[in-house]
Parts: structure tokens; C-alpha cells; sequence
């Protein structure tokens, strides 16, 4: 507790993303926690219905998600035109742009703005482009405090938790955790949460009310992402429910945004795809309640000195790859979170990154390279069913891309022996000839004769160990369909 | 290198296998902008989707906007709002006249000045009937954008003519107020929150009551 009582901000947990161990590792003790199979559960049932029930208001939607992925290709296809197109606007609308190859980079830059400013505190809007970078860390190991003023990054950052969720960092708490959270934390930061709060959400948003709002009347410095960035006239665009967004955006005199290179939109008409697209797919709400959209300054409204910093931080990896290229095309929706069945299992914290879920599986590893446990194992962390890209409103093929990746680590292991390419093997032997396939039936059908009452084969024994360990394997039928075919149909004929 | 070089250089890398250097010719987007989304009764579909995220929504003919105006500040408990400068000179008297007390923001109010008042009332840019959004160009009319955020009560009056039916008729209409540099406010609703569970309060940091008058 010594360390912690230097801090401005409440500590994070200890360790790295990247030297977290490989996702079916994580996997094991978060499947092991009922209470968080029970939120997220909840959570996510609640949410896929809200989605269905406002995607099946707009008749054009298949129309809709076309255009979201032109639109997107175009961009990225074009993307060093219309960076330079975003700057010059920017420019000439009053902004500075920085460039950061790296989250470093980007930090670096970041912090020197802060100090520039002589403030010792920000205020932030929920960002995932700050999450990616660690920025957060970055300002408090330079004496910065970074207050997250969403409800739940509140949640997250008071709780000394990581996010599990792109669009509710939270979704692993339920109400009585965030009200024991709110009681024990609030009052070391700020104002306190009161004694007889309850446990119901409105009581628990009045509190974060409350506690921020000290926060965004003071603060002179607001650090924020954006959603969309339009080339033409270097506007930015935030997306939000609560208005902590618009308090940061519009009362602190200094203004510094972190921006992906890959958020750019040529122009502003593109907006009423994504606008349609983002709210109905993300919260599962015709709109959201509120959208901001700034152009550098606006003499006498709002921020008198603002900054856009663009950064890399791998997305240039993703695009090198044609095939790894649709993964930017995301606009950070949470749909695919919420509909696959891996992520609703198992939560966000054991992809490693603050990007979980399908896109994590698929983006976190074309960032961030194949070189690290974790990273290898996410385009494993799915079953291919293939719900992800029905929902994805710019059509992004996450399922064909696992596939891809899974090939990609596969070469990438070359040389050290491994289970796979001889399971393949013998899959290939097996499936390649008729006689051989009903060879492998007869002897399935006789290790299910051999132990009649058995339903689930749990972990087996090696070769079969490392992908039993996390899964149940239905019983083989005693007899196969061909097998009864022949006996009960053919001799009849 | 600087940074900026070396980024555009691994972009351009990257992209080493697009070869039409026509961006539109390359991938072409086949989508028709600015289209109306057909409704029976735009204004009805306004009130009805403005009402499902529990805003109070009043339909008065343009000659009773002032006294509308002066009734649902009195219904809301309005002691002290804060004008825009370019506010309808009738609406104002009203407001006046009701009793509520009328704060300028010339010279500018400083942000614990605006978290003391209770109210603000604006005109607005544009309605979308299928989302029950407002947006907000932050003209003479509406202020700047802390005087709609900061109280916690924001009355704001639509006309007719400025309601369209989507995001799409509302984009193309607002486009040439984002290439004059202003900032835009979309608001739906009152500040809402799902992020416990997944449940909606309406109320965090925005106006907590959301009066709209749609003015015919």
C-alpha cells in the first residue's frame, strides 16, 4: 500500500497484457466463477435483444452494412491521401497535429502537452485508442492524474480492475459489486459516495455524478479518442450516452484527442451511414443520447487550443496484409462481443488486451504480432460459428480471418513439433478415401460401446490432452448412419 | 525520419497492391446519400420516438411557443435560466415575465456560475423523426455548447419545417454548418447510462430533463 499511496489514481492490477498467459489458460478459472458467467450472461442476453429488436427497424440494413464496408475499404485503401487531407484541415481549422508511430510515441507526446499546460490532472472520455497505449500509466508515472469520467471506466479504474468490454469496460460487475466499489473508493479521489447509497443503478449514477462533477468544473485539460475523422473537413466526432464526453469536450481550455489513423472518414456525408449503423449495433438504441462533433477551434465555444494526435501502433501491420486489412474497418460496436458464445462464457479479461472478443482475436495479434503466448493463442479463442460477422455492421470476416491467423501462428511455430499437423495428417488420411473414414467410425463406434453410459468424454489423455482440456467431447455413436443404413434400409431394397 | 514521414511511408508500403490511384474509382460505394426515409407522418413519428427516451414533448401552434415556453418552466421548478443571445425576443419576454429569473452569457458565465443555474432554453438545427434526435449548430439562437450542458434542465423549441425523417436527410442538411467550422450537438433524450448491467437510468452528467416544443 505504500507505492498506491504515491499515486494520484487508483493502481491498475499488477503485470502486463502481454505477459498474460495464453487465453485457454485464462479461460480456465474465469469459466470457474459463476457469479461472472451470471453478469455476463445477463448482460449480453439483454443486449442482443435490444440489437435485434432496433436492426429489424430498418428495412435497408444488409444495404446499409454494404455501404459501412465500402465506405471503409475505400479509406483504407486510400489511407495516406486522406491522412494528409485530415491534416491540412485540421491545420487550417486551428488544430496541431502530432504523429506517434508507437504507443511510447504517443504517450510521450501526450505527456509533454499536459506539462506544457503546467496541470498536475485531465479529465478523460472513454477512449480505446487511450486504453490500447496505456496512456493512463503513462500520466501517472509523470506526477498526472487521469480521471475516467465514463460510469464505467469509473468503475474499472476506482475498482483496480482492467476493462473487459468495449462499450461497458464493466460488464463483469453487477450493481452490488459497483456500490461496494463506489462506497470503498470515492472518497480517497474525490467526493465521497454516500454512506446509505443502495445498490440501485440510479442511485449509483448519482453518485458518479456527484463524485465528477468537482472534476469537470475544475479541470483545464480533457484527453479524448474519436470515432470518426473526417478527411474533408477535419472534424472530429465522439460518440456517448452520459455527457461526461460533452463536459470534457467543451469546459477544459486545452483539448488533446487520440486518434487511430485508421478512423478517418473521407467526408462528412459518410456520416449518416455510420451514425445509423454505430448506435443500433453498439447499445441497441436508434441514436445514442449524445453525439459531439468539433472542428479544431471555435472562437468563444469550447476548447481554445486543441491537439490531434494520429497514431500507428500497428495498424500499418494490419493493413500490409490483405487479408488482415478488413480489421480496420471496425468501428468498435461491441456486436460481436456480445453475440459470441466464446466471450459470453468466458469475459473480456483473458484475451489480454483491451480489445476482447472476436475482433480482439483478430486485431490484437495483427497489432501487436504474433510473437507472444497470448497473442498465438486468440485466433484459437472461437468455435467458427460464425454469428460475429452476421452482426457486424462493416461486414468484417472475423471467421474467415481466425482461420487465417490460425495458419499464420501455425508457420509461425514451424520446427518445434507439435500435435496439430499430425492430428491434420491423419485427418487428411482419414477423410481422403471412403475406406478409411469408415475405419475411423467402426473404431469410434467400439470405444462407445466399450463404456455404454458415458454422454461426455472430459479431458483425454496426450495427443487429444491440449484440446480436451478446455472442451467436452460428445460420446461417438455406437453405430455410425452408414452402418445402419446398409443394415436396416439397403437389404430391403 | 519524423514521425509523420515514417508513417505515411508504411502506409504507402502497405498499400503497395492498390494500383488505381483514384480513390472512388477504386472502390465504389453503392449507396445513394441524403435520401428521405418515407414515413406516414413525420411530426407524429418525432413526438412518438423524442417521447421513448422519456422526454416531455409539447405540440403548440408558433403563437403559443412563449406561453409554453413560461408553463414548463414553471412545471419543472425553473427559479434561474440562462439565455443565448440570439434567443426570440417574445420567447425571452415570456420567460421574463413568468417570474424565472434571466442570466446572460455576455460577458461569458464561468462553469460554476452555469452549475448553479437551473435552466436553459434554446432554439435547435434540425429534428430526426425516426431517432427522436435534436441537433444543436450552436447558432445565436442555441449558445455555445456549455450553456446546453452544464444546467439541468435544457427546454428546447423545434420547428416543424427543421424536423426530417432520418440521419441521412439530417446529414445532408447540416453538412454546410460543419464545413463553416461549427460544432454540432446530437442529443437524444435526456443523459442516459446502461453501464450497470445493462440497465438505462436516465440522468448522469448531461440535463437530467429534457422539455422539447415542437412549434407548428
Amino acid at each position: 500500500m505504500t507505492a498506491d499511496a504515491q499515486r494520484r489514481t487508483p493502481a491498475p492490477p499488477a503485470g502486463t497484457y502481454l505477459g498474460m498467459p495464453k487465453f485457454q489458460k485464462n479461460a480456465k478459472p474465469a469459466l470457474a466463477n459463476e457469479q461472472l458467467r451470471k453478469n455476463l450472461r445477463h448482460a449480453t442476453g439483454t443486449i442482443r435483444a435490444k440489437r435485434v429488436a432496433r436492426v429489424s427497424e430498418v428495412p435497408e440494413w444488409e444495404e446499409l452494412r454494404r455501404a459501412g464496408e465500402a465506405i471503409k475499404n475505400r479509406t483504407l485503401r486510400h489511407l495516406d491521401t486522406y491522412l494528409v487531407q485530415l491534416e491540412e484541415s485540421l491545420v487550417r481549422a486551428g488544430a496541431t497535429v502530432h504523429w506517434a508511430r508507437d504507443a511510447a510515441e504517443a504517450n510521450r507526446i501526450v505527456v509533454g502537452l499536459v506539462q506544457a499546460k503546467g496541470v498536475d490532472e485531465v479529465v478523460k472520455v472513454k477512449s480505446m485508442a487511450t486504453q490500447e497505449i496505456e496512456l493512463n500509466e503513462a500520466l501517472e508515472e509523470a506526477g498526472i492524474a487521469a480521471w475516467e469520467t465514463d460510469l464505467a471506466e469509473l468503475i474499472v479504474q476506482l475498482g483496480h480492475d482492467r476493462p473487459s468490454h468495449i462499450l461497458v469496460p464493466a460488464i463483469h460487475r453487477n450493481r452490488s459489486e459497483v456500490r461496494e466499489i463506489f462506497l470503498r473508493e470515492m472518497k480517497r479521489y474525490g467526493t465521497a459516495a454516500p454512506e446509505d447509497i443502495t445498490d440501485d443503478p440510479a442511485e449509483l449514477a448519482g453518485a458518479a455524478r456527484r463524485h465528477l462533477r468537482e472534476k469537470f468544473l475544475r479541470a483545464r485539460v480533457a484527453v479524448s479518442g474519436a470515432n470518426f475523422a473526417i478527411a474533408e473537413t477535419g472534424t472530429l466526432v465522439v460518440v456517448e450516452s452520459e455527457g461526461n464526453g460533452r463536459m470534457c469536450l467543451t469546459l477544459p481550455e486545452t483539448l488533446i484527442s487520440v486518434v487511430g489513423i485508421e478512423k478517418v472518414l473521407p467526408t462528412t456525408a459518410d456520416l449518416e451511414v455510420y451514425l445509423r449503423l454505430l448506435p443500433r449495433s453498439s447499445t441497441g438504441e436508434r441514436m445514442n443520447p449524445y453525439t459531439s462533433m468539433w472542428t479544431g477551434v471555435t472562437p468563444g465555444d469550447g476548447p481554445q487550443e486543441v491537439h490531434v494526435v494520429l497514431v500507428d501502433n500497428g495498424r500499418t501491420n494490419a493493413l500490409a496484409d490483405p487479408l488482415g486489412r478488413p480489421a480496420l474497418r471496425c468501428i468498435r460496436c461491441s456486436a460481436c462481443l456480445n453475440i459470441c458464445p466464446v466471450y459470453e462464457r468466458v469475459g473480456g479479461h483473458a484475451y489480454g488486451s483491451v480489445y476482447p472478443g472476436p475482433i480482439g482475436a483478430v486485431l490484437n495479434p495483427q497489432l501487436r504480432g504474433i510473437s507472444h503466448e497470448i497473442d498465438q493463442s486468440l485466433p484459437y479463442a472461437s468455435t467458427l460459428c460464425g454469428a460475429c460477422f452476421d452482426v457486424c455492421p462493416v461486414r468484417i470476416p472475423i471467421p474467415d480471418m481466425l482461420v487465417h491467423l490460425r495458419k499464420e501462428v501455425a508457420d509461425h511455430k514451424k520446427g518445434t513439433p507439435r500435435v496439430e499437423p499430425t492430428a491434420m495428417a491423419l485427418a487428411g488420411w482419414v477423410l481422403s478415401d471412403r475406406r478409411h473414414f469408415e475405419l475411423a467410425q467402426r473404431a469410434a463406434g467400439l470405444a462407445a460401446r466399450v463404456l455404454p453410459h458415458t454422454t461426455h468424454l472430459g479431458p483425454m489423455p496426450w495427443p487429444a490432452s491440449p484440446w480436451t482440456r478446455a472442451r467436452d467431447l460428445p460420446m461417438p455413436p455406437p453405430e455410425s448412419f452408414r452402418s445402419w443404413w446398409r443394415k436396416n434400409r439397403e437389404e430391403g431394397r | 525520419m519524423n514521425a509523420r514521414e515514417e508513417i505515411l511511408g508504411r502506409v504507402r508500403t502497405a498499400l503497395a497492391d492498390v494500383t488505381e490511384l483514384d480513390p472512388v474509382a477504386d472502390v465504389p460505394v453503392a449507396w445513394e446519400y441524403g435520401r428521405a426515409t418515407a414515413m406516414a407522418d413525420v411530426l407524429a413519428r418525432f413526438v412518438e420516438t423524442t417521447e421513448d427516451y422519456k422526454a416531455t414533448v409539447v405540440r403548440a401552434p408558433a403563437g403559443d411557443v412563449p406561453a409554453r415556453i413560461a408553463e414548463l418552466l414553471a412545471g419543472a421548478g425553473v427559479a434561474t435560466a440562462v439565455l443565448p443571445s440570439g434567443l426570440d425576443d417574445a420567447w425571452r419576454a415570456a420567460i421574463a415575465a413568468s417570474g424565472v429569473s434571466v442570466l446572460d452569457d455576455e460577458p461569458q458565465l464561468s462553469r460554476a456560475e452555469l452549475d448553479r443555474i437551473d435552466a436553459v432554453v434554446t432554439a435547435s438545427a434540425v429534428g430526426i423523426a425516426e431517432t427522436g434526435t435534436i441537433v444543436l449548430d450552436h447558432a445565436a439562437d442555441q449558445g455555445r455548447r456549455a450553456l446546453t450542458l452544464v444546467p439541468d434542465t435544457h427546454l428546447v423549441v423545434v420547428r416543424a419545417d427543421q424536423v426530417v425523417s432520418d440521419v441521412a436527410e439530417a446529414v445532408a442538411r447540416l453538412a454546410p454548418a460543419v464545413t463553416d467550422g461549427a460544432p454540432l450537438t446530437w442529443i437524444s433524450g435526456p443523459s442516459a447510462t446502461s453501464d450497470i448491467e445493462l440497465s438505462r437510468v436516465e440522468g448522469v452528467h448531461g440535463p437530467r430533463t429534457l422539455l422539447v416544443i415542437l412549434s407548428e
